[in-house]
């Protein structure tokens, strides 16, 4: 079996994010990077699938070329070959899918398992895309998944409870966090990563304009939560909530 | 690395002129060593840091579990060569991981004893059978190591060990007798590197196992620190050891223990920087959550001064750790590994950087005492608090200016061997007393670059410095000449004199690097830490030197070494409180260590 996963190369969650004054994007200085915490789980779940069925994981990435760090993490993890897709734009979810959608085409991998979305911008879009463009089956935010005889049983993670579905294959399965418990690279992985391939093309060779459709106006800190003030009676909360609040 | 020349000469910091090389600095980590650090740190997170409670409890069967894990991870096989099984890693990626590993101080010491003094003598001076026999089951975690080199009558002068190793009737059999004190790891290890006196004299090593009869250890230390490692005595009553388990040549032994402790003092460098690294974090985490007078702590001047001394310390202490660390491997990478004498040409090049390892773990280990005093004041009461990390860590803390050599034994070895080398002529230091000298004569004072011109203020300083401390270094010659190594006290001083010009040198020397690589842009931070760090450690030199004349000479002599003091070393002083709050501003806005 084919697996193709994808990485993303995001700053780093744990890190206080900067907006830069003008609004335009963010402070990068000193920011330092690592693989999308969602794509942890796709590698994972791909790794699994080639260790159950056999076969081989491609990885994916779009962006800078600096990503060929988040996808020699994802060889180190266990996956066998590497595709980078090198641009500096600032890209969409929708430009992504549809670069995804090249490099699928190409692969034709029998399955696709990527992030449920990508903890800098937090679209949650690409995955679902990519089907629309591939007209493949999708099953997104999975916390379990089972492949036989050419199918795909996914367990779902949906508001207010879990959902069953089964798609045909080749699909695609986006990751939650329940999926696995991702490995990380051992020392030996690391080692072997080096010297497993990891191809590098741009969206020009895969003949995709990936101008942006969505325009950032711009970026704002969320305003800062104010101190909380204990009222004396219910009267006064009321009070305090129809006139102060205007929140009744 | 890419280059592949040998590196300069050990000690060469002191005469050669500050910024005329390119020196290893972690802005040039490869990728691949930089994935081998986040591993080690994803480890500790997941395997180590949620059990710390159990392992403070003296849960060593965790212990074991966590090390026979981290075997999996192939943590242990790191330094073991390729044909034994192992990874055989550079002496740098080595030194990332160790400071990785290094957040828990019980799990780094157990980990360190295994594969570091444990393993090594093993590694490097046992035969291809003993290798065969052992390696393999300790890099996989099966054996757990210890090694056992003081006594209770003898620490810091380890060759004085009365334990015996008497040759049996049979001619075949060693029967060792005697006691060992605070071995690491004691309570669960398998397999002992004990170092003893064969027919009362020679000095030797043997691998001992723990299976042996008459091999048994004594109760738990109660250590102040440190809980979550096993120290014990080990009790070795009429031992029948095997010929075959002799390490080494019989009275060859100190040439293991001593090349052992040489690698040990290197690791213990990056150890208290990975250790001095998170707790600061801790501290700043700590003083943006503390509200007092209606604000975090963190906002205050008081509190960001410490930040800023720390990060700034901790800067420098890396750029001392990381320059050793790549020309250890621009000397091994020159070596061929196959050669006959490849191992003492090994024990060579490591040797060479002697000097810059005491010096690191000297100053590496009082940084860390600094940054955890500091980190518990930042906290108040609560800090001596036990529900607080800080109140475990700075207990944990205060063993490092303890062992691998006590900081006055690394202290006395930093100008002893300085002295050596330059009594062999393996080291120039007269030709640089000869310049200054005659620099002196001609009687023109030099005056500081403005302090606005880049690096060249700090260079001037760490520059001058070094000059100062030849010159004084020379008194000292000149005066007590062979006995200045009974001079103890004087010693000392020289060794900060050293030290700090090391620490002058490595940092300016990186900032540079950093530049180089970085650009202008973003690195405002690296030269106002460097500009700090420079300037305290030069005014402390000045300090240092004064006192030390002091004491040389008095009366008209004293007089004129003060004049000659000032015109060599003139003053300098930077403006610190705002160089610290510049440090302060970048580690709160980061909330980590910035470099």
């Amino acid at each position: 079996m084919k697996i193709l996963t994808t990485v993303k190369r995001v700053t780093d969650p744990d890190m206080k994010v900067k907006i830069k004054p003008d609004g335009t994007g963010i402070v990068t200085d000193g920011v330092e990077y690592k693989m999308n915490s969602f794509d942890e789980y796709g590698v994972e779940e791909a790794i699994v699938l080639k260790q159950n069925h056999g076969g081989e994981v491609v990885v994916v990435s779009v962006g800078p070329s600096a990503s060929t760090k988040e996808i020699r993490t994802a060889l180190a993890m266990g996956a066998d070959r590497g595709i980078l897709v090198e641009t500096d734009a600032e890209l969409d979810s929708d430009a992504v899918a549809r670069v995804l959608a090249e490099v699928v085409k190409k692969e034709q991998p029998d399955i696709i398992v990527m992030g449920k979305q990508a903890v800098d911008s937090d679209r949650n879009q690409a995955g679902q895309m990519l089907a629309a463009y591939l007209g493949y089956p999708q099953a997104t935010f999975a916390y379990s998944l089972e492949v036989a005889d050419g199918w795909a049983t996914v367990g779902r993670e949906v508001d207010g409870g879990t959902s069953t579905k089964r798609i045909k294959l080749p699909g695609i399965v986006t990751a939650d966090l329940r999926l696995n418990e991702p490995r990380y690279a051992s020392l030996p992985g690391i080692m072997k990563a080096k010297r497993k391939p990891l191809e590098t093309m741009t969206p020009d060779d895969l003949g995709v304009d990936v101008t942006s459709k969505v325009r950032v106006i711009k970026y704002e800190a969320p305003e800062e939560r104010q101190a909380g003030r204990i009222v004396e009676t219910v009267d006064e909360l009321i009070e305090v909530l129809r006139n102060e609040a205007k929140a009744i | 690395m890419a280059d592949s020349s040998a590196a300069p000469q050990g000690c060469s910091f002191l005469i050669n002129e500050v910024g005329s090389e390119s020196i290893f600095c972690p802005e040039k980590f490869s990728e691949e060593q930089q994935m081998f650090g986040a591993s080690a740190r994803e480890f500790m997170e997941r395997e180590v840091h949620p059990h710390i409670e159990a392992l403070e409890h003296q849960d060593f069967d965790k212990m074991v579990e966590i090390l026979r894990k981290s075997a999996d991870m192939g943590l242990l096989m790191m330094d073991v060569p390729e044909q034994y099984g192992g990874l055989g890693v550079d002496k740098t990626t080595s030194m990332i991981v160790t400071e990785n590993l290094s957040t828990y101080a019980g799990f780094s010491v157990s980990f360190g004893a295994h594969t570091g003094i444990g393993s090594q003598p093993l590694l490097f001076f046992g035969t291809p059978e003993q290798k065969e026999k052992w390696l393999p089951k300790l890099a996989t975690g099966e054996l757990i190591a210890a090694y056992a080199l003081t006594e209770p009558g003898s620490g810091s002068d380890a060759l004085a060990a009365k334990t015996t190793a008497v040759l049996d009737d049979d001619g075949e059999h060693y029967i060792l007798n005697g006691s060992k004190m605070w071995i690491t790891n004691a309570g669960f290890a398998d397999l002992f590197t004990v170092f003893c006196q064969v027919d009362g004299t020679k000095f030797s090593a043997f691998m001992v196992e723990a299976s042996r009869e008459g091999v048994s250890t004594g109760a738990e230390e109660k250590k102040m620190g440190l809980k979550g490692s096993s120290t014990r005595m080990l009790i070795l009553d009429d031992v029948k050891v095997p010929k075959d388990n002799l390490l080494g040549e019989v009275g060859k032994g100190h040439k293991i223990a001593f090349n052992i402790l040489n690698i040990g003092r290197f690791k213990l460098g990056v150890g208290v920087l990975g250790g001095g690294k998170r707790t600061m974090k801790i501290a700043v985490d700590y003083a943006q959550e503390r509200k007092q007078f209606g604000q975090p702590i963190g906002d205050f001047g008081a509190i960001r001064a410490k930040i800023g001394e720390m990060a700034t310390q901790l800067y420098a202490l890396e750029s001392m750790c990381y320059r050793v660390a790549g020309y250890m491997d621009q000397n091994l990478d020159t070596l061929d590994d196959t050669a006959d004498d490849y191992v003492d040409q090994m024990m060579e090049a490591i040797e060479e950087f002697a000097v810059e390892d005491s010096i690191m773990k000297v100053f590496g280990s009082e940084v860390f005492q600094m940054v955890i005093d500091e980190a518990v004041q930042i906290h108040g009461g609560y800090g001596f608090s036990a529900e607080y990390e800080v109140e475990r860590i700075y207990r944990d803390t205060r063993i490092n200016r303890i062992f691998e050599g006590t900081n006055e034994i690394n202290r006395m070895l930093i100008p002893g061997t300085i002295l050596k080398r330059t009594m062999k002529g393996q080291l120039n230091l007269f030709e640089l007393i000869q310049k200054v000298e005659a620099a002196l004569g001609e009687g023109v004072a030099v005056t500081p670059p403005g302090q606005d011109e880049g690096l060249d203020f700090d260079k001037f300083l760490t520059e001058q410095a070094k000059k100062l401390t030849v010159y004084v270094a020379n008194q000292a010659i000149q005066k007590h000449m062979a006995d200045l190594r009974e001079q103890q006290e004087i010693l000392l001083m020289m060794a900060d004199l050293m030290i700090n010009v090391y620490l002058m040198d490595s940092t300016v020397s990186r900032t540079q690097q950093v530049v180089a690589i970085k650009g202008e842009s973003g690195v405002d931070h690296y030269k106002a830490a460097s500009r700090l760090a420079v300037a305290g450690a030069y005014n402390k030199v000045r300090t240092l030197a004064e006192d030390l004349l002091a004491h040389l000479a008095n009366g008209d002599k004293l007089t004129k070494h003060l004049n000659n003091l000032d015109k060599l070393a003139p003053r300098a002083r930077v403006d610190t409180v705002t160089l610290r709050r510049e440090v302060a501003q970048v580690v709160v806005d980061r909330g980590r260590y910035p470099f």
